[in-house]
């Protein structure tokens, strides 16, 4: 084991910091920097100037247009990229179907979908959640039937992150009642603007318009958008769903925000001294930081571990769940820091193109609603209950 | 001892309780705090007209109750309702100060005050403050016979909207001195006074206000100059007791909500209740709940007791009030799962309010470190 980066490591982190120094449009990193709302344009501007650079598919094979990384790399990269402020690209497409299309899916699909997701011609957004099938993801109910040379597709999903921004939807749909209910299910690819679909924004308690719920009537869906065979789609479903647990993780976004919590500890004052000093507040920021930096090393050993462990064993469960309670306790934490400034919240103040000065200090306006939005990450993704349970059925083989 | 309430208040408790399942729906609630006050004017009046105001004031200061209790019982039920209307700004903070300083003349506002029909707010904390309740730096400097007052005011509750500002400045001494505090009632129009309101997370206003070469006549002092440090910190003790009063309101909504849920959410063919992930944690929140509420019976009923005991029974309760009440929302909404993410469902507003309370007039840490401080008073 060596702990250190090698002489090539760090050059390849110089490059990267190049790359960012020159590439990022500051107008982006400044409103990340700021947890300023980014537009749709943010996100396809960043999306296009790594794509351009070769470096959008870190996690890709070279075969397919991907950087052929391994896992030191990604996560220099990531923390490079965190830490410049750089958006995060949105994982439907790139970290989530992907991994499917490459492993499941026909030469057909691959052709076209790849390099669809690589130049942003597409924009996936997930279908798998349903108004009842939420943590019992597989009863889901939306049905696709069979007819000639299509699926008719009705039913509905939820929850769908981003979909009014989306093109394509991929879909959990039942094509047969059969036997158990896991073994009915098939991964449909439908085009968002299919007649018959609606979208409908759903509203989260901080007051913005992130998901939605998306509604199927008689929608037709021709049959080669079916990925892998019909009846099979649990097992890709699932094999996604590691893949997402992963990028939950977020090792890269945890660091950016416990430096950004430091930050604030240095100035906010409590009786005029900085907050940092407090040993109180200075003893619950070390133990996020020595949880994180313990689960930055099971990220890497995540990562570097063949395909096979990665997926099939119980640490992506693990990460998911580590990874999302050290979030959420440096959320928490950050809004604790503000004190009373933690309460006005002028929505407005974190779109482009607000200019009136900020209440209280600069960095008060966005920190409590994101301790509150953060809630959302020990639900999604397969709630931290479901995934102790998995990481329990696998290790007692109860 | 005896842990009932008297018949009067219970009456009350039913009283509002009712008035509030009959005539405060949470969309109202919502609508009301996206105005420009932040709250209902016609509501308000209609809470004066039931006695709710005068319940927080004492018989010699123009109400009919200002007891630990009288407060403890009715937060409670304004905590189940969600309550936006400025009880705590107006009544608690502005008036208690005003009843405990004010001289005649300035406290025959309080009948105003009572019926609704003047608003007031407490401008103490400041830009730098945090929590510290001795911590003022503006400044009050003699002119003539008046004074002039320069400063900022931070994080004013319901300051937007008050008709009068009971301002704290300090005369004498260091930042941090309890010693050399004054207070000043200040019509909210009176020049060089900046007020500039928002809304919070949670639903409520506040403002930031500056106070620019402000001169007051010196009938705007109340009390004696420089001594206003320890009605200050009554009327603070007073509103924590309504804030932990209001939490264990909240946390009784989250806790029937989140029932509610898990007897009738079926995932895996079965109501998720019936998962034991979820049991112990419902069991462990009941329990905190309990807990929450004991504090707060304790903060009410020490609240006349000598300062030290007072201020470590109100920190205790304020303590567990921000513990408990994290505990409480946090696990309300992960036990729901993705619904109560949504604006539309509810619980969310319930939740936002109750984590809000800890950062007013103290959080855990700060609460904890001060119960610490007069401990060692006390001893
Ligand atoms: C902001 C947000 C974005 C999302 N984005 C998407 C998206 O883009 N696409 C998509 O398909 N879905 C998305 N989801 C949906 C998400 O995956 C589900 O919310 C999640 O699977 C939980 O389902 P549920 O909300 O129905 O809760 P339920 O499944 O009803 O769970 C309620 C509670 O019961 C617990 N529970 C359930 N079963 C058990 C058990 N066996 N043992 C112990 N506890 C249990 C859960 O952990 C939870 O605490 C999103 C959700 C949110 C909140």
């Amino acid at each position: 084991m060596d702990l250190n980066y090698t002489e090539e490591e760090l050059a390849f982190r110089d490059e990267v910091r190049a790359f960012l120094k020159s590439e990022l449009p500051t107008s982006i990193s400044d409103k990340v920097k700021t947890g300023k709302r980014l537009t749709k344009e943010d996100m396809d501007t960043w999306h296009a100037i790594l794509n351009r650079r070769g470096w959008l598919a870190e996690s890709w094979p070279v075969e397919h247009g991907g950087t052929g990384w391994n896992a030191v790399q990604q996560q220099i990269f990531d923390d490079e990229t965190c830490a410049a402020g750089a958006p995060r690209i949105v994982p439907f497409g790139l970290k989530m179907l992907a991994p499917v299309l490459m492993k499941y899916g026909s030469q057909e699909q691959k052709d076209y979908y790849l390099p669809r997701i690589l130049d942003g011609s597409d924009w996936w957004c997930q279908g798998y959640s349903e108004p009842g099938a939420g943590s019992d993801l597989a009863s889901l109910k939306t049905k696709a039937v069979r007819g000639g040379d299509h699926y008719i597709v009705n039913g509905q999903k939820t929850w769908t992150t981003l979909g009014q921004y989306a093109n394509k939807i991929f879909c959990l749909v039942r094509t047969s009642t059969e036997g158990k209910p896991q073994q009915g299910i098939s991964f449909l690819l439908i085009d968002m603007d299919t007649p018959g679909i609606t979208v409908r924004p759903i509203i989260l308690l901080e007051g913005t318009h992130e998901v939605n719920e998306v509604f199927f009537d008689d929608v037709k869906v021709p049959v080669e958008n079916l990925v892998g065979e019909e009846n099979m789609g649990w097992t890709y479903a699932k094999y996604l769903l590691t893949h997402e647990r992963t990028n939950i993780a977020n090792v890269g976004a945890n660091k950016v925000s416990l430096a950004h919590l430091k930050h604030i500890g240095r100035q906010q004052k409590v009786r005029g001294r900085p907050l940092i000093e407090d040993p109180v507040f200075s003893a619950r920021l070390a133990q996020i930081e020595m949880e994180l930096d313990a689960m930055a090393t099971t990220n890497l050993r995540l990562l570097s571990s063949p395909d096979s462990v990665a997926n099939a064993g119980p640490m992506s469960s693990m990460l998911k769940i580590k990874g999302t309670e050290i979030r959420q306790a440096l959320n928490d934490l950050t809004r604790r820091a503000l004190g009373p400034y933690a309460m006005p919240f002028v929505s407005e103040a974190l779109d482009t193109g607000y200019n009136e000065e900020p209440i209280g200090p600069g960095y008060a306006a966005p920190v409590s609603q994101e301790y509150f939005n953060n809630r959302k990450i020990t639900i999604y993704g397969g709630s931290n209950e479901i995934q102790r349970g998995i990481i329990t059925k696998m290790m007692m083989g109860l | 001892m005896d842990f009932t309430h008297t018949e009067d208040r219970t009456m009350l408790k039913d009283m509002v309780a009712r008035f509030i399942a009959d005539n405060y729906p949470l969309e109202d609630r919502n609508k009301a705090a996206e105005g420009s006050d932040g709250f209902s004017r016609d509501m308000w009046a209609r809470f004066a007209e039931l006695g709710l105001i005068g319940a927080l004031f004492s018989e010699e200061d123009g109400g009919f109750g200002g007891a630990g209790f009288d407060i403890n019982v009715l937060f409670e039920e304004l905590g189940r309702g969600l309550v936006v209307e400025p009880f705590i700004a107006s009544a608690l903070l502005g008036g208690s100060v005003l009843a405990q300083l004010g001289n005649d003349d300035q406290k025959a506002l309080i009948t105003d005050v009572v019926a609704g029909s003047t608003l007031l707010a407490l401008a103490h904390g400041e830009p730098d403050s945090y929590y510290d309740l001795a911590h003022v730096e503006t400044t009050a400097m003699s002119d003539g016979d008046g004074f002039v007052l320069n400063g900022r005011k931070a994080v004013v509750l319901n300051g937007d909207s008050a008709d009068y500002l009971v301002v704290t400045a300090r005369a004498a001494g260091g930042t941090w001195d309890e010693d050399g505090i004054s207070a000043f009632l200040v019509p909210a129009g009176t020049g060089g006074v900046e007020i500039r309101g928002y809304p919070t997370i949670d639903g409520q206003h506040a403002a930031e206000i500056v106070l620019d070469n402000v001169r007051l006549d010196a009938s705007a002092l109340l009390g004696e100059s420089g001594k206003a440090y320890p009605a200050v910190e009554m009327a603070v003790a007073r509103a924590n007791v309504a804030l932990v009063s209001e939490a264990i309101g909240l946390m009784e909504v989250c806790r029937d909500m989140t029932l509610e849920y898990l007897r009738t959410r079926k995932q895996f063919g079965v109501p998720i209740g019936k998962f034991q992930a979820l049991q112990h944690r419902m069991a462990t929140v009941l329990t905190e709940i309990e807990q929450a509420r004991s504090a707060a019976i304790n903060a009410a009923g020490r609240l006349d007791l000598p300062r030290a005991e007072r201020e470590k029974a109100i920190s205790s309760a304020k303590a567990l009030a921000g513990r408990i009440g994290r505990l409480v929302s946090e696990e309300a909404i992960q036990m729901h799962g993705g619904i109560a993410m949504t604006w539309e469902y509810g619980l969310a507003h319930y939740a936002k309010r109750l984590i809000m309370i800890d950062h007013q007039f103290g959080d855990v840490d700060y609460h904890t470190a001060r119960f610490v401080e007069f401990s060692r008073q006390a001893a």
